[in-house]
């Protein structure tokens, strides 16, 4: 039987305001079914989106849910789960909104290693305000404030996140929706800063723009410039250059979480429960 | 009490504690039930911060050094839409970097105490020197329309007093509540006489609660002139939070209407209910022929001018509002048109001179103002008011 997804959505606020053919939906029903597989009780899950096109998402799901300012997502999300450890946190936000305006939460929140799931729904794009250079817009592409061509480096998000301290991190595209929904469970069964990539497809305000004009050409082009993980670790350098690796890239169950080190550590040594905090209670010191 | 600082129970059954105004303000935090802070450092108010590192886990609850002063409020208000109570501290050119998320707090209706230990401004100005200067940055740090809540501290026992009368008025009306000290308070280390921790804790105000069926839950639904009702996460109430024009519900909405009534609530919440808010002191003012008014710490200087005056014969008085916004308009009105000689005090170039004006609607009113961080001497003022009344 097809999975029912009206449990988890407000009906009532749908269609959503994303264009036809969006990338977001896929990603907004993979995360549904995750949560779902796992039973996590609906009054248990806290979403915390920023601003851009999946800043809308919290709206869209029966959680608790917190719609914020433009990359401040992190911080916000990080005030909730240390008032409700027991609590499962999760961030959507988007290229521009981590990677941009709230890079800085994002490092500090993936460095805290903090139990929070930090879903970003990468579009290589500002799509919601039509077409402006991203983090991650491809360097040569067209965009609304580089019409002769982006020169802009991009981020290699995966790879700040894992720089930052982050213990989970994964890359997977809305052309794998099955892959994605696995990512997603065991993103939120990690205990920690947990980082995934969700790449989309934004054929209005990237692909019209850049010879890719459908959904399903945009779509294409997210296939080729992606590969597996397996894959990917047998290439060579050169090999590699246009590619992204897909899939888990980093899984460190071992890794201390904050709320744990907050509530285990800071807490009680404040109440004579345990003594005083020194670098012998820590393997990595520097 | 964190620190090793002293405090003794005198006759009265009021604690009487030696501390600086900022480990005040966070003491009156941890008594009323603030269950996290987050911040960043920032002189002269990194020793809120610094006091709640100890004294918030002590009684299980969290302080949070954040990577900036925008971590620091959005931290302390997504703290504050799970439900609990949260604070941040700062100086003036952390209000500027908090503004936007301040504005965020107004829309939404989440309660959050907000510390600005002033300092000479514009800019870095001048960090360990006094200033008075973010009266108007308290009216309105945030753009668009909203009315804020900004109490000010004028002694060492009021950093105490007002910043637990925060927590209570946040609670109530559903919205950031500035506590306004400066450096001179912040950091003056003396003997203040403050309530016990218990009898705070019997006049906590808490937030109201929906206890109905979810079904009939609205949390933005409500009087036109009352605050939003926010029931704690995570408890089978689930809504949404937006700093966009929402509904009843708290979902996004461009309906002409909706969006009219959402402003004119947040506002009418506030005009409607002043009293509740407006606290001032009045210092032998009944038989006076010049008022001087002022808030702060420069009403320390003034009291001791009025006494000095009034030792040679000029009877003067002080009107000190501490509820600095909204504003006493009305009894400053009153004021207005029962003194002749009035004058402002104030370690700015006259920002609240200009409410004063407002509200009396006269400008003959003369100012005393500095802006080179040091404070008012009494004798500064005893001077100013033989030379111009």
């Amino acid at each position: 039987m097809a999975f029912n997804y009206d449990d988890y959505l407000r009906l009532e606020k749908m269609p959503t305001l994303w264009c036809w053919g969006c990338g977001d939906g896929i990603v907004l029903k993979a995360f549904v079914r995750a949560v779902d597989k796992l039973q996590i009780p609906k009054d248990d899950i806290c979403v915390v989106s920023g601003i851009g096109c999946s800043g809308r998402f919290s709206s869209y799901v029966d959680f608790n849910t917190i719609h914020t300012t433009h990359g401040r997502t992190p911080a916000y999300a990080t005030g909730v789960k240390l008032a409700n450890p027991d609590k499962t946190v999760v961030c959507v936000t988007g290229d521009g909104d981590a990677l941009a305006i709230g890079g800085n939460h994002t490092i500090h929140a993936a460095r805290r290693n903090i139990d929070i799931t930090f879903i970003v729904i990468q579009n290589f794009i500002y799509g919601l305000t039509n077409s402006q250079t991203s983090p991650t817009t491809p360097q040569g592409m067209w965009t609304v404030t580089q019409k002769i061509g982006n020169i802009d480096p991009t981020f290699d998000a995966c790879k700040l996140a894992e720089a930052s301290g982050a213990s989970f991190v994964a890359r997977e595209s809305v052309t794998k929706p099955k892959k994605l929904e696995k990512v997603f469970i065991e993103a939120l069964k990690h205990k920690g800063f947990a980082y995934v990539d969700a790449l989309t497809n934004c054929h209005i305000n990237l692909g019209r723009k850049n010879k890719m004009v459908s959904a399903m050409e945009t779509l294409d082009w997210i296939d080729s410039i992606t590969t597996p993980k397996s894959k990917w670790d047998k290439m060579s350098e050169e090999e590699r250059l246009n590619l992204l690796p897909t899939g888990i890239l980093k899984q460190d169950t071992e890794a201390a979480e904050y709320t744990d080190m907050y509530y285990n550590m800071i807490i009680p040594a404040h109440q004579g429960k345990r003594a005083k905090i020194t670098q012998d209670d820590f393997e990595k010191k520097i | 009490m964190a620190g090793g600082d002293k405090v003794v129970i005198n006759a009265d059954g009021k604690r009487e504690v030696v501390m600086i105004g900022n480990h005040l303000a966070g003491l009156a935090a941890v008594d009323s039930g603030c269950k996290l802070f987050g911040g960043y450092p920032i002189t002269p108010s990194s020793e809120v911060m610094e006091y709640l590192s100890d004294a918030l886990p002590a009684v299980g609850g969290v302080c949070i050094q954040m990577e900036d002063e925008i971590a620091g409020v959005a931290v302390a208000t997504g703290a504050a839409m799970s439900g609990v109570r949260a604070m941040t501290a700062t100086s003036g050119p952390g209000i500027s970097l908090k503004a936007e998320n301040l504005g965020l707090a107004q829309m939404a209706e989440v309660p959050l105490v907000v510390v600005n230990v002033m300092r000479g401004g514009p800019s870095t100005g001048l960090p360990t020197r006094v200033a008075q200067g973010d009266i108007n940055q308290a009216k309105n740090p945030s753009h668009g329309d909203y009315k804020s809540i900004a109490l000010c501290a004028g002694t060492l026992a009021e950093c105490y007093t007002e910043t637990v009368r925060a927590f209570n008025l946040a609670d109530r009306f559903m919205q950031p509540v500035f506590v306004l000290l400066d450096a001179t308070l912040g950091l003056m280390h003396a003997k203040a006489v403050i309530p016990t921790a218990e009898e705070v804790k019997a006049n906590i105000v808490p937030r109201k609660k929906f206890e109905g069926d979810p079904k009939d839950y609205k949390p933005y639904g409500v009087a036109q002139d009352e605050p939003a009702v926010l029931n704690p996460m995570f408890q089978g109430y689930r809504y949404h939070f937006t700093g966009l024009h929402h509904d009843a519900m708290g979902f996004p909405t461009e309906e002409i209407e909706t969006c009219r009534k959402l402003i004119d609530r947040l506002f009418r919440k506030i005009d409607e209910h002043r009293d509740e808010i407006e606290s001032n002191e009045e210092y032998m003012l009944e038989d006076a022929d010049i008022l001087l008014i002022g808030y702060g710490s420069a009403s320390l200087s003034i009291k001791e001018a009025v006494n000095r005056l009034r030792e040679e014969g000029i009877k003067a008085g002080m009107f000190r509002p501490i509820t600095v916004w909204p504003s006493p308009e009305e009894r400053m009105n009153e004021l207005g048109k029962k003194f002749d000689k009035v004058m402002v005090v104030e370690l700015n170039q006259g920002q609240y001179l200009e409410e004063v004006q407002r509200s009396m609607g006269r400008r003959d009113i003369e100012k005393l103002t500095k802006t080179n961080g040091r404070p008012f001497s009494p004798q500064d003022i005893i001077d100013k008011v033989k030379e111009v009344f």
